[in-house]
């Protein structure tokens, strides 16, 4: 079924099973990189994404779901030229090792940021509680959320 | 036939290179290229300087590893090592990683030996010395001017009088056509101006903007996708196949059955992934598995393979003498690597030749296991190595790769395999599972008088290697014979002492035939290790072996201190001889404030929250890293639950190649250690294993409370370099178990600490 989908600023028609998690439409039929498949289940927030300024686990997420709503994925938010002020952040901190999470890292981080600028240590943590990164750069990721915390001050 | 793989692929006949990173590119027409580096087909010659490296006419510096990158940090540092080898600017290298096309073979990426290897032996950074050397002696000649008053820096070399000429217009573009010299001279540390620096990974900026290409990205014209379908029943074997349980799903090409492997390709993913869901397998019941309640119990009983590692031969008759001798027996879990990343392949087998793309550890050996299960030959198959997930290990990068020649053989496509959560959890290689018994005599004066260790070690399968295919699943599945163990009595020890698993507590002398290689003076010792047969698949995870053998070494050394009432540091300093791990006890101690007294703290509370602090050291594999970590723990003793509070490590990998990158290593690895050491804990039932996905195996979400962690960098430039990415995570288990102790005076001897075995444990205390 042909479907009109808005993504990073960009609109695109794709004919897809409207059933199809919105996960795989946007690395297969997009090609994207930033959502990356995890665990298939919202257990990792590898595949994370934000629409209507929430982040959604675009693995469970039938595209047919998005509607006219816009998605935003990890390459949405800044460009390697231009990155945005919370990917400087990381990339100032050295804030990963092997980066597969960092979708849902970075995203869910801007999240909760975005909305509760002055939030709590507390506060963050349980906005990162449903979030995994195995190679455990929690440290640095820690640093650079406090670091683009900072700067929204 | 045999197909030309050989890299003057990556060559415009200008003799520029041409080096991309996009997998899709790699895929071109072969063998039509025409440049300087033909190497041979199926060998690329290590003794070769061209091997290595080469200079393009527009200056950029190639450069070709067998050891790849999974985000610990490879890419860069081997990035610097070339540069402050060849003097040119990080800039002008490319490092291309673990191709079978176009690198040496350098076997696996694993066993912290990357580093080792490309910066002590005769491989990467002596190919950079040997061109540094061959450039200043063309440069002299063409100078007329002696080698030694010849400076150069940044790829131009210069002589006192200001003539100068550049690598490029000695060489760009062209073949060296020398030996790789093992005599070249290499740069100072003292000189270094790349290496040894905090070099920022190189990686960082496409990472973070999410344009990074993972193996999950590769794309390659034509391609469909594979999805497996499982036994979930370790040992189940396939009793039927119903095609047509899915003929009725679009986009599906073809149900592809391989003795016990099952799999379904499709057009698109999602149709794949409806398919292996729908798609009818009856299967045939394996013969059940050991109860786990039982494991430790069951294993000790398994017949097995031993090995002797250091036998004095007096250690039964210096316990019977001993003023007093403890035993204790500590026992580990199998844990899975769990990439974040489920694993992901692309394979392109067609009939004459094949290419893979996998997030493997070991192009070459994996090249050899595609060319067994396709049967096709060996120079044929191309092995390209793209990053995946963090690994850890033997994850299922290599069952995927598998999967992925296995299906797109059987319907002449490319095909993209990607693994779901549970098809991960119940097709890689487990880190091992393990039962450690200790027993020590100490004398009057409260020293160690003997020391007696044996260990029991479960094993299946392992790397797919050199024609094994069956070391994982998929090989198995598609009917190869995983390695198995052969029960062999042991033997007495003979030659030099190895302790590569850690084995051998470092407090002991290591002494075989009166040669002493251990790391202490206990010179009454005996270590026998037994490796029993795994009912599920093993393989090497992060510090494999390493970790569980120091969990138990180092929470016994600290039953001992305890014993006789003596300070951890200071006991542990009295029977440590080795100076490299005496001077990582003394610099974690010093930098953690460590309160010097013996454990449990002093009237500690039996209620309540308290709070202690452990240390353990190891010398990794004998000589391959150097570590002490001390943590602060605190216990909630009603709930069993603890935290990490303050962790404090000195770290020894000899000369520092990048001490930022280091730290990002030294911490990741505690807090994995620490994820591991809490909750990671693989589980089954009478037949399968359960846990298969995030709710069902415990790991530390991002959401925890960080602990500080104080990184104490002990640099040895001139020294040979260690491995540097297990060390820290061996000692966390240990440290943090030491702490629980001296917190609440309660001894816990087997990891994952949950809280119901800390809660047991603080129940059992005396």
């Amino acid at each position: 079924m042909a479907m009109v989908l808005k993504v990073n600023g960009r609109t695109h028609t794709v004919d897809v099973d409207p059933q199809t998690p919105l996960l795989y439409v946007l690395s297969d039929e997009l090609q994207l990189r930033g959502p990356k498949f995890g665990c298939g289940l919202a257990q990792c927030g590898a595949c994370t994404v934000i629409i209507r300024g929430q982040t959604v686990r675009s693995c469970v997420m039938p595209v047919s779901a998005v509607k006219h709503d816009e998605v935003t994925t990890l390459e949405g938010l800044g460009t390697p030229e231009k990155p945005h002020a919370i990917q400087q952040a990381f990339i100032d901190e050295q804030a990963a090792q092997c980066g597969f999470c960092l979708s849902g890292v970075i995203l869910s981080a801007k999240v909760l940021l975005d909305e509760k600028p002055k939030a709590s240590e507390e506060q963050i943590r349980e906005g990162l509680a449903s979030v995994l990164c195995r190679c455990f750069a929690h440290t640095r990721m820690m640093r650079a959320i406090k670091r683009y915390q900072a700067r929204l001050a | 036939m045999k197909i030309d793989f050989s890299r003057r692929d990556f060559l415009k006949s200008s003799g520029a290179l041409v080096v991309s990173f996009s997998a899709a590119s790699l895929i071109g027409p072969w063998a039509h290229a025409q440049g300087p580096f033909d190497t041979h087909k199926s060998h690329i010659d290590p003794a070769s300087l061209d091997s290595w490296l080469a200079v393009a006419s527009d200056g950029t510096v190639t450069a070709y590893s067998g050891k790849c990158d999974f985000g610990q940090g490879m890419y860069t540092v081997q990035t610097q090592l070339v540069a402050e080898e060849l003097c040119v600017p990080i800039s002008a290298v490319k490092l291309i990683q673990c191709d079978t096309s176009v690198t040496p073979d350098q076997g696996t990426t694993s066993g912290s030996q990357s580093t080792p290897t490309n910066f002590n032996n005769q491989n990467l950074a002596q190919a950079a010395a040997t061109a540094r050397e061959a450039l200043i002696g063309m440069a002299a000649q063409q100078l007329g001017v002696p080698d030694e008053q010849l400076t150069v820096a940044d790829g131009v070399i210069s002589a006192k009088d200001g003539r100068h000429v550049s690598y490029v217009e000695l060489i760009g573009g062209k073949h060296f056509g020398i030996a790789l010299n093992v005599q070249a001279k290499r740069r100072a540390p003292a000189d270094w101006t790349v290496l040894g620096k905090p070099v920022p990974s190189m990686e960082r900026v496409a990472l973070m903007t999410g344009t990074f290409e993972f193996v999950h990205n590769v794309r390659v014209p034509g391609m469909v996708h594979g999805r497996v379908v499982r036994p979930t029943e370790t040992g189940a074997t396939v009793a039927s196949v119903d095609e047509k349980s899915v003929q009725h799903i679009p986009g599906v090409i073809k149900v592809v059955v391989k003795n016990n492997f099952v799999g379904v390709v499709a057009e698109k993913q999602w149709q794949a992934a409806e398919a292996a869901k729908t798609l009818k397998v009856t299967w045939k019941p394996g013969t059940g598995l050991p109860a786990q309640k039982d494991f430790y119990e069951y294993i000790r009983k398994q017949p097995s393979r031993e090995v002797m590692l250091v036998n004095s031969k007096d250690v039964d008759e210096k316990l019977k003498s001993a003023a007093h001798v403890l035993k204790a027996t500590y026992s580990h879990a199998y844990q899975a690597h769990g990439s974040i990343g489920s694993s992901c392949a692309v394979a392109d087998v067609q009939a004459d030749r094949a290419t893979v793309w996998s997030a493997t550890q070991s192009v070459y050996p994996t090249r050899h296991s595609v060319s067994v299960l396709t049967g096709l030959p060996l120079d044929n198959v191309r092995v390209v190595f793209v990053r995946g997930a963090g690994c850890y290990g033997l994850n299922a990068a290599d069952s995927a790769a598998l999967d992925a020649a296995l299906m797109s053989q059987a319907v002449h496509r490319p095909v993209r395999v990607q693994l779901t959560r549970q098809d991960e959890f119940i097709s890689e290689n487990y880190g091992a599972a393990c039962v450690i018994e200790h027993q020590a005599g100490v004398d009057a004066s409260g020293a160690i008088a003997a020391w007696d260790c044996e260990t029991w070690a479960v094993s299946f399968g392992g790397r797919p290697g050199y024609d094994k295919p069956g070391n994982v699943v998929t090989g198995m599945l598609a009917g190869f014979e995983p390695d198995t163990v052969a029960p062999k009595a042991a033997a007495e020890p003979t030659g030099e002492l190895r302790n590569g698993s850690n084995a051998v507590p470092p407090y002991l002398a290591g002494c075989i035939g009166g040669k002493c290689g251990g790391s202490g003076s206990v010179g009454s010792e005996r270590v026998l290790a037994h490796t029993v047969k795994s009912p599920f698949f093993t393989g090497p995870l992060r510090s494999p072996l390493r970790l569980q053998n120091t969990f138990a070494n180092e929470g016994f050394m600290d039953e001992i201190c305890a014993y006789v009432k003596s300070d951890p540091v200071a006991y542990r300093l009295q029977h440590l001889t080795e100076d490299r791990v005496i001077d990582v006890v003394k610099a974690a101690a010093k930098a953690a404030n460590w309160d010097a007294r013996p454990s449990p703290k002093p009237s500690h509370a039996l209620t309540g929250t308290v709070t202690g602090r452990g240390i353990a050291c190891v010398a990794y594999e004998g000589d391959n890293g150097y570590a002490a970590l001390v943590a602060e723990v605190e216990v909630d003793q009603a709930s069993g639950r603890m935290q990490v509070q303050r962790f404090v490590i000195a770290h020894d990998c000899g000369p520092i190649s990048n001490p930022d990158g280091l730290r990002n290593q030294i911490e990741g690895g505690l807090l994995q250690g620490t994820s591991r050491a809490l909750g990671e804990e693989i589980t089954w039932d009478d037949r399968k294993v359960t846990s298969i996905d995030w709710q069902t195996y415990n790991s530390l979400p991002l959401g925890i409370h960080v602990p500080p962690i104080e990184s104490v960098l002990i640099d040895r430039p001139g020294m040979k370099a260690t491995g540097a990415g297990e060390t820290a995570i061996t000692l966390a288990a240990a440290a943090i178990g030491n702490a629980i102790f001296d917190a609440t005076g309660a001894r816990i001897r087997q990891v994952p600490f949950t809280p119901e075995r800390i809660k047991s444990a603080l129940a059992e205390r005396a």
